[in-house]
């Protein structure tokens, strides 16, 4: 055998398992659901899917409760990507500071992270329906008594958001630990002579010295908040019902939990899947301006 | 230190404590209410338990109880993480390394279609990926649903792009000297990789083997999709899942089922604490 077949021979073969892997796993389903989005598939076996042409994508635009599924992740994911990031900001100043077992509190703020989705939205559960109204009880406050966080529509939201920020303010503080540690302690000590306060420093140093960490923090949120699942599933389940456009929707139904709902629940797998292709779509979009935006912004060292 | 500077760090020691006690908060929750009996718990949710012995009554139900079947369960959450996590970073350190070493259009274009991985969401894939694997197990005779290869294989899958990417990015920093004079020296392709490349590779393997293993045991989608909720191969989420949804308002044992999910990734975390951190950090920022 040649020495530059053999020499290619193994790189296929080093490249091959994981390779494999991918391709059945990502590419071969990733081309099959763009076929599968243009049919009436059913995932029934023995039966054959129908072309139907873009019907599925018509259907998802007239659908109010795609519609409403749409704005709601949005707005989930605006006010996730704000609180998470800016909570994890703050424990990163706050555990970057002179102050004693600051790496005892790291791990601390972390621990949540550790914590499946599923496994925690029962926790989070149990704490919003019996915990919070019994501490309101005690303490004599009708104001948490009554607080039916997962009752009402509009706040179930806010408890969603309040359980995602939660597990993951940790894990996105680690990335913005690694960038304090990195900015010139020099530069902040020279504003201090100039006489800058705690936010000039914290806006004219700190901030665009931090704006790398910034834009790989704000993908992160972004993308994972847009994918939520496990949470919602464990916590609400889609619930409470909300009225929208005069018909009955699922408050807490963002697109991940749609999706699956429509091919399963309703059990129409061609749906679901024309509503994955978008989901892809302005999920791309979407990440890719935040990215470019971002971009624009740092600061070269 | 000026009164002021000691006044600041004070109350900056005393935000962080409240933040951590918010933090750890439903963690005391869980292991208060995990030894309570299900009157107990509706009445009391806040309080310390009467009797901690309730504790191990409860541990012994969830251990015997076959809705949940937590033996078998973590049999299985154990088998699928861990030859996930081996096969994932040995297969994507091998891939990465070929592909970083190899110069041509070919390399460039997998390189790339690997990349292409990290933006495309599960929820594309997942509905095509079930059915392929049923057609692969009619056109081949091999289960690939319900079974462990063929989540073992869904995990590599998913996880060799990151994996691939990082350990491409490491690759290059490598002095190709090294591994010249290891050949000079009569070693063979294979053995250049494994005894001189994956031991200089150890971080990265540390950082991904953490990533990666956070998300398989925790994960739930994945597995419900490919092994389903209450079948006779499941994770400890799908088991969590199935027994949730099988007894409702159970909240004294639901909370004991999920300090018993929780308990060995915490307790994992804890040992290896320090290169946790560490390789969270370097990950992170790559």
């Amino acid at each position: 055998m040649g020495k530059k077949l053999k020499s290619k021979m193994f790189f296929w073969l080093f490249l091959a398992p994981a390779l494999l892997s991918f391709i059945i796993v990502v590419v071969i389903p990733f081309f099959m659901g763009i076929y599968y989005s243009l049919t009436d598939w059913t995932a029934i076996a023995g039966i054959k899917p129908n072309w139907v042409g873009i019907n599925n994508y018509k259907n998802m635009f007239k659908d109010i409760a795609f519609q409403y599924s749409f704005i709601r992740t949005f707005v989930f994911t605006l006010l996730s990507v704000m609180t998470i990031n800016f909570v994890a900001l703050m424990l990163a100043f706050l555990v970057t500071r002179e102050i004693k077992f600051k790496n005892f509190y790291r791990a601390g703020f972390f621990v949540p992270n550790l914590i499946g989705g599923l496994v925690l939205g029962y926790v989070w559960q149990f704490i919003f329906k019996s915990v919070i109204p019994q501490i309101g009880d005690v303490l004599g406050i009708d104001f948490l008594s009554n607080l039916l966080l997962l009752a009402d529509p509009t706040l179930t939201l806010f408890g969603l958001i309040f359980a995602f920020t939660w597990q993951y303010a940790g894990y996105i503080m680690m990335i913005y630990i690694a960038a304090l540690l990195n900015v010139p302690q020099e530069l902040i000590e020279a504003s201090e002579v100039d006489g800058a306060n705690f936010f000039q420093k914290f806006w004219n140093i700190t901030f665009p010295m931090i704006a790398q960490a910034f834009t790989i923090t704000s993908f992160l949120t972004l993308v994972n908040s847009f994918k939520q699942f496990d949470i919602i599933i464990a916590l609400t389940n889609g619930g409470p019902s909300d009225i929208y456009k005069e018909q009955i929707v699922n408050s807490t139904e963002l697109l991940a939990v749609h999706i699956y709902n429509v091919a399963f629940k309703y059990n129409n797998m061609a749906e679901g899947q024309a509503r994955a292709i978008i989901f892809f779509l302005v999920l791309s979009v979407v990440s890719m301006a935040q990215v470019y935006y971002n971009k624009k912004r740092e600061v070269e060292m | 230190m000026t009164l002021r500077r000691k006044l600041v760090t004070y109350s900056l020691t005393l935000v962080t404590l409240i933040l951590f006690l918010i933090t750890i908060f439903p963690f005391f929750i869980i292991v208060i209410n995990s030894a309570k009996a299900s009157l107990e718990i509706m009445t009391n949710p806040i309080t310390f338990p009467k009797h901690w012995g309730q504790l191990l009554t409860n541990i012994k139900i969830i251990w015997s109880k076959p809705t949940i079947r937590y033996s078998a369960s973590l049999f299985t959450s154990v088998v699928i993480t861990f030859f996930s996590l081996l096969t994932i970073s040995i297969f994507s350190a091998m891939a990465a390394w070929v592909l970083v070493r190899t110069k041509s259009k070919a390399s460039t274009f997998i390189f790339l279609l690997f990349l292409s991985g990290l933006i495309i969401p599960f929820q594309v894939v997942m509905f095509p990926l079930v059915s392929l694997f049923r057609i692969i197990n009619e056109t081949t005779g091999i289960p690939m649903l319900r079974t462990f290869h063929g989540m073992i294989l869904a995990y590599i899958g998913f996880g060799a792009p990151l994996a691939v990417f990082m350990f491409h990015g490491f690759i290059k920093s490598i002095p190709k000297e090294l591994e010249e004079a290891a050949t000079i020296d009569g070693c063979n392709k294979a053995q250049v990789f494994f005894l001189i490349v994956m031991p200089i590779l150890k971080p990265i393997f540390v950082t991904i083997i953490i990533l990666n293993a956070i998300w398989i045991w925790n994960d739930f989608l994945l597995p419900s999709l490919v092994l389903g909720v209450g079948q006779d191969v499941q994770t400890i989420p799908l088991a969590i899942r199935a027994f949730a949804g099988s007894f409702v308002k159970k909240w004294d044992l639901i909370m004991t089922a999920v300090l018993m999910a929780a308990a060995p990734i915490v307790v994992g975390f804890l040992i290896a604490q320090k290169h946790i951190i560490k390789g969270m950090v370097s990950g992170s920022i790559k």
